[in-house]
């Protein structure tokens, strides 16, 4: 299959590695994967501020950039969820309606992608060491993945998945939020944090780079212990 | 005088000239003129045979702290509130006048003080009292529910005030579930449905102080079933 | 920014702080969670159950006015009074009027939201009557002079050490640290407060049109004792509680309690229709439902979010909401707390001064799957947002999000901004955490991850080139 990647702009360029390890693990599966070089961001940003009319012009952009991928798959939840949900609301009545909607069926969440589409659990990883999975809202909810994640690294050889107490409660990153009313997110980090510490694990792992951003963020500067945050691909990457 | 009735009326009209989205599948009632859905589709199950049902009452009622109690018959009813008001130190006891509730008062111990509620009756002496004796509409398998109407129960407050009360039912009073209940009193009231009904589900509670149970908040500290045949 | 959003700035960064009340209000939660989903667990359908509900408030919402026609028809015919109020004013003039009239002077009143948001205690006792709040949590606040806070659940913030200081001060009770003998305190304070009163004023969770009937759940059975001794009864109920069949209640007071606070049902659930009929033993001789307005058809109006007028209540958003959770209940500074509050409350008071509640939310959902109604509730916040800004930008924003569009659109620039961001980050420690450091509000609790040397863009390209 020809996938079709979507790697976000901070993930771009504060989490390249992220990036790298999806192109390893599905050419690994033995597919050819593109990247178009036009794309950016997805528009969410001012998109969740209100800003719908920004938002529109960066999206629209982006709706020309995958128009003709036969699958889109996104390094974060949280972005593949702009595409797949928020961009047929963000265009509904105007001339890119029908783009959305068909890239809004086109898209896919990495974990989603490769458990639903392409029926994958057991990518040949390995990996030593006791991990708790962190659920990104975005990919939780709005896109409803929960076991995939969890099927694929329970197939990872040499890896210990333990779950955290409240592992479906949200780390508080939120994007603008965050620094918007940083008091509050912070307060949501440290409850999550807190979870993560309680597990004894020696890495996180998400769907999602912007939650690690935030949890890795706080464990820094807070936590008495070192605790490792991982993309999920990074882990499904490693030999 | 009802205020601003027809301001409002007409402002609710223009605001749903605009028709609202749907957020949510499967329209399964549009409209009055659909028919009734069924909740016991999707409402906890409830059991099929009498027998069953009479069970689920019990389970329910032991988790909502109501004492059941089957008896064979009223007189046997009567001994156990007897026993209660032994052990408890009753002084006074109210009912309401009714078949079963009739029948029963008789057989209670002489130094027991009764109280009729009746039209006029006072207030303050009802609550001076101990315990309550109602009788209901329907015992409500799903929920342990006792159902009672100002009708059927001696009233509204009878049921609420005394710290004790005391629910003396047949054994075909028993219903499935919530819609059951509510047919019963349809079929039984039509139009004239009593002023108040209320679905008694164990005895008082609150929680307001630390999310802690404590039962007897304002209502009775105690729920006694007494299912007689 | 408005001084209802700096408020709720200056409160949220007080509230985060303490630490163990933050602690205190996450068990509670938790426990209710805990049984709410051994509850939930009982349904044969918990979900399809909440799609029949939603179903049935839309039913009820999108014909409100024929439902409201009905309920007053029926309540009418069974000598009850309707007082149609369009807002606040109007419906606490109504009440105190009633109450001059009736020569009243002791008034009880079970729980009742709508008395919240129209203020009615200050009005009632600056006209000298003697008001009584019968809900433990209710009357708890009443006696500490403060607003719920949470609309099931009002005093959950507090320890029993605070109430029993509380009772020792106003209710002259000797100290104790058992909730059992604080109930009973209040309790045996109540019981005469009810047969005295002349007015017992109550909230209503549902109209029910097809009986005229409010319907009113509650644990404690003082709505039970408010309604039941006073010889006038005057509920107050909001105009969207309108359910079209008796039966309905079948289905929804089930699912208020197991979503409310994780009971099977709630105690008692009571449904009134008109005050005392002939052949009855007691009852209110007078029986009078106000229903109130208050913007409600604003919210109404707005198409896309009507559904959040079929809201019952239940709480289930606040109670697993990781916002509510940290800031607690007060913070929010309005009648009704949490996420459904945050949607609701601009439509009723105001968006511009109430849209930073919408901002105020990571977004997470967490709320829209608890709806028992299925409210598309963090959504919502998305469009309160959308609507402020289309309202009223704000003018550095405006300039900010100018910025990124000129960024997002020319890849050039993103690169180049890529390329130079590892030098900045290298000057960064210079401001970090002070006035000057641009990105201080994440700085100032957080690490900020490196920018990488190399981005995957230019790791994408380099791999291009090497293996052509």
């Amino acid at each position: 299959m020809r996938v079709t990647l979507f790697i976000p702009c901070f993930i771009d360029s504060l989490y390249p590695h992220v990036g790298v390890a999806m192109v390893k693990v599905l050419e690994r599966l033995g597919h050819e994967v593109l990247y178009p070089e036009g794309q950016t961001c997805c528009g969410q940003p001012p998109f969740n501020s209100g800003y719908w009319d920004e938002a529109r012009v960066v999206a629209s952009r982006q709706l020309e950039f995958f128009k003709d991928a036969e699958v889109v798959v996104s390094a974060s939840g949280s972005c593949g969820a702009m595409f797949k949900v928020f961009y047929p609301q963000l265009f509904e009545g105007r001339p890119e309606e029908a783009a959305a909607k068909s890239l809004s069926s086109r898209c896919f969440e990495f974990s989603d992608f490769l458990v639903n589409r392409l029926n994958v659990r057991d990518v040949g990883a390995r990996f030593d060491g006791k991990v708790t999975f962190h659920d990104g809202c975005h990919g939780l909810r709005e896109l409803g993945t929960k076991q995939e994640p969890r099927e694929l690294l329970r197939a990872v050889k040499g890896l210990e998945l333990v779950e955290m107490g409240e592992n479906e409660s949200c780390c508080g990153f939120g994007g603008m939020f965050a620094v918007k009313y940083p008091e509050i997110s912070t307060a949501m980090a440290e409850v999550k944090c807190n979870s993560i510490l309680d597990t004894g694990v020696e890495y996180v792992v998400s769907n999602d780079s912007s939650c690690l951003m935030q949890i890795q963020g706080w464990l820094d500067r807070n936590s008495p212990r070192t605790v490792k945050s991982l993309h999920l691909a990074e882990v499904l990457a490693n030999q | 005088m009802n205020g601003d009735r027809d301001k409002i009326l007409a402002r609710i009209r223009e605001g749903l000239s605009v028709p609202a989205p749907l957020h949510h599948e499967m329209p399964a009632r549009a409209g009055q003129s659909a028919q009734e859905p069924a909740f016991r589709a999707w409402l906890p199950a409830v059991g099929a045979s009498q027998e069953e049902q009479m069970a689920l009452f019990a389970k329910q009622s032991d988790l909502l702290r109501t004492e059941f109690v089957t008896c064979a018959d009223v007189r046997a009813a009567a001994a156990h509130v007897a026993g209660l008001a032994a052990a408890h130190g009753w002084k006074k006891l109210a009912f309401h006048p009714g078949a079963l509730t009739g029948a029963l008062v008789p057989h209670l111990p002489t130094d027991l003080e009764q109280m009729r509620v009746e039209e006029g009756y006072d207030k303050l002496a009802l609550e001076a009292c101990d315990a309550g004796l109602t009788e209901c509409e329907f015992l409500v398998a799903q929920t342990g529910s006792v159902c009672v109407t100002a009708r059927s129960s001696g009233g509204r407050t009878l049921s609420v005030l005394p710290p004790h009360h005391l629910v003396i039912a047949s054994r075909d009073q028993l219903v499935a579930d919530l819609s059951s209940a509510y047919q019963g009193l349809n079929a039984k009231y039509g139009a004239a449905l009593p002023s108040f009904i209320s679905f008694i589900s164990g005895p008082s509670r609150t929680g307001d102080i630390e999310r802690i149970l404590v039962l007897g908040a304002h209502g009775p500290k105690k729920l006694t079933v007494l299912v007689v045949g | 920014m408005s001084t209802t959003q700096n408020q709720f700035h200056r409160d949220a960064e007080r509230t985060t702080a303490d630490v163990p009340r933050r602690a205190f209000l996450r068990k509670a939660l938790r426990g209710y969670e805990v049984k709410r989903d051994e509850t939930k667990a009982t349904f044969t359908d918990w979900q399809k159950a909440r799609n029949v509900a939603a179903n049935i408030k839309y039913d009820g919402v999108n014909h409100l006015d024929r439902y409201l026609l009905e309920f007053e028809e029926k309540f009418t015919a069974r000598g009850g009074k309707v007082f149609w109020a369009s807002n606040s004013a109007q419906a606490r003039e109504y009440i105190l009027q009633l109450a001059r009239d009736r020569g009243v002077r002791s008034i009880i009143k079970s729980k009742a939201m709508t008395s919240e948001e129209i203020h009615l205690n200050d009005a009632l006792e600056s006209e000298g009557y003697h008001v009584v709040e019968s809900d433990l949590g209710e009357f708890i606040q009443q006696l500490k002079h403060e607003p719920p806070y949470h609309f099931v659940f009002p005093c959950m913030h507090l320890k029993r050490d605070e109430i029993s200081a509380l009772f020792e001060k106003e209710l002259g009770s000797a100290p104790t640290d058992s909730p059992e003998e604080l109930t009973m305190i209040a309790r045996a304070f109540m019981r005469r407060q009810y047969i005295d009163a002349d007015m017992g004023i109550s909230g209503g969770n549902f109209l029910v049109a097809e009986t005229g009937m409010v319907s009113i759940t509650e644990n404690e059975g003082n709505a039970r004792l408010t309604t039941g001794l006073p010889r006038i009864h005057v509920a107050l109920v909001g105009i969207e509680k309108v359910l079209p069949k008796l039966s309905d209640l079948a289905l929804f007071l089930p699912m208020l309690a197991t979503a409310g606070t994780g009971q099977h049902m709630t105690c008692y659930n009571s449904m009134f229709g008109g005050a005392r009929q002939p052949g009855e033993t007691d009852g209110p001789e007078e029986f009078h439902v106000v229903l109130l307005d208050n913007h409600r058809t604003r919210l109404l109006a707005d198409a896309e979010q009507r559904d959040a007028l079929g809201c019952i209540r239940c709480g289930a958003c606040l109670n697993v909401c990781p916002i509510f959770k940290n800031i607690g209940g007060h913070a929010y500074g309005t009648t009704y707390q949490g996420p459904i509050g945050s949607v609701i409350t601009p439509h009723f008071r105001g968006l511009q001064d109430w849209k930073h509640l919408s901002g105020a939310s990571s977004l997470c959902g967490a709320c829209t799957d608890a709806c028992p109604v299925k409210i598309d509730i963090h959504h919502h916040l998305l469009h309160n947002r959308r609507n402020a800004v289309d309202q009223k930008p704000v003018w550095w924003e405006k300039i900010v999000w100018f910025g990124y569009v000129q960024t997002m659109t020319r890849p050039w620039f993103l690169r180049l901004a890529n390329k130079l961001a590892p030098l900045a980050q290298k000057l960064h420690p210079l401001v970090l955490g002070g006035l000057f450091d641009p990105v201080r509000n994440w700085t100032k609790t957080r690490d900020f991850p490196e920018v990488a040397e190399e981005s995957f863009h230019d790791w994408w390209a380099k791999r291009k080139e090497q293996s052509k």
